[in-house]
């Protein structure tokens, strides 16, 4: 068994608006000299610390966990699992 | 005819909805603790406002795990009125027993403010009593109340006349200005604005008897049960 930081990223799918990094954008950073981005998204990380017999089966297992208690909204949201030796 | 209130950890409108239900109304009205079940006997079932765990992770997410919201579907399923008002909402969206999501306002403010309501939906045991059409003021007090649905979603509730309230003005880039909708079988209704703080005149600047048809509807259906 081994540990690993399993990084879950939860952002709104595309073409739902997102408020809050439309006015991170357009009233803080282009309002600098940062004329180069074009685009901020805000989102939501949740880093587990969890126990398992490899990578791929942490990922799974925080995959299901994701799904099955709705730690992200389907509808609205995608969720992006991320598994590094902790 | 007993109508249950049930209270999550960071409820905080359970008091105004209890003291409503019992004191204006007259219904026999209980308090359930999420954490336990529900009676089998029970007429009808509030879920008030507030912020159940805080609103941690996302609005009523939390909150539609607790051990009651099993009960609450069971009972919903044998066509017990349920209502969620506000927070409540979001729990009845986040469990799955109403359609679409509500996300944070487009203004990303919290909004406390009086609104008005058009009735889209005058067959649901909370609006029986009401109009189609009919206005109602009412206040919303909320920070995530912008519902949302996808656009296949949005055509299958006016399809089923699940739309319930609309909000006369764009209030907070709901779809649709959408306020309130149903489930199929129209007994599960959820709605943003807070009747519970319409229904007596004297908190009321504009108009209390709209708000107050909410919960009269309510003692018809019960009535019409009995």
């Amino acid at each position: 068994m081994a540990t690993f930081d399993v990084h879950v990223t939860i952002e709104n799918k595309p073409g739902i608006s997102d408020p809050e990094g439309e006015t991170i954008l357009n009233d803080l950073v282009l309002r600098g000299l940062h004329k180069s981005v074009t685009k901020i998204k805000t989102a939501k990380m949740l880093k587990f610390t969890i126990t398992e017999k490899d990578k791929k089966t942490a990922h799974s297992k925080v995959q299901k966990i994701c799904d099955d208690l709705r730690i992200y909204n389907p509808m609205v949201s995608i969720v992006t699992v991320d598994v590094f030796d902790a | 005819m007993k109508v249950g209130v049930v209270v999550f950890p960071g409820s905080n409108c359970d008091r105004d909805m209890y003291h409503v239900l019992s004191d204006v109304f007259h219904f026999d009205t209980q308090y359930f603790w999420h954490d336990k079940g529900l009676p089998k006997n029970i007429d009808a079932i509030i879920l008030p406002g507030g912020f159940s765990y805080g609103d941690r992770l996302r609005a009523g997410v939390i909150a539609a795990h607790s051990p009651i919201i099993s009960d609450v579907q069971k009972l919903a399923e044998k066509g017990i009125p349920v209502l969620g008002v506000c927070n409540g909402f979001q729990i009845l969206v986040e469990s799955g027993l109403l359609p679409g999501v509500l996300l944070k306002n487009e203004s990303l403010n919290f909004m406390c403010e009086w609104t008005e309501l058009i009735v889209e939906n005058n067959k649901t045991p909370f609006t029986n009593k009401l109009k189609l059409n009919q206005k109602i003021p009412i206040p919303i007090a909320n920070g995530e109340g912008r519902y949302y649905a996808d656009d296949d979603t949005l055509k299958k509730l006016k399809k089923n006349n699940q739309i319930v309230f609309r909000y006369s003005d764009v209030v907070n880039g709901s779809a649709n200005r959408i306020a309130g909708v149903c489930n199929e079988d129209g007994n599960v209704v959820g709605m943003m604005p807070h009747p519970e703080r319409a229904v007596e005149s004297e908190i009321n600047p504009i108009d209390s008897k709209p708000s107050s048809l909410i919960f009269e509807s309510l003692l018809v259906q019960m009535g019409a049960k009995n």
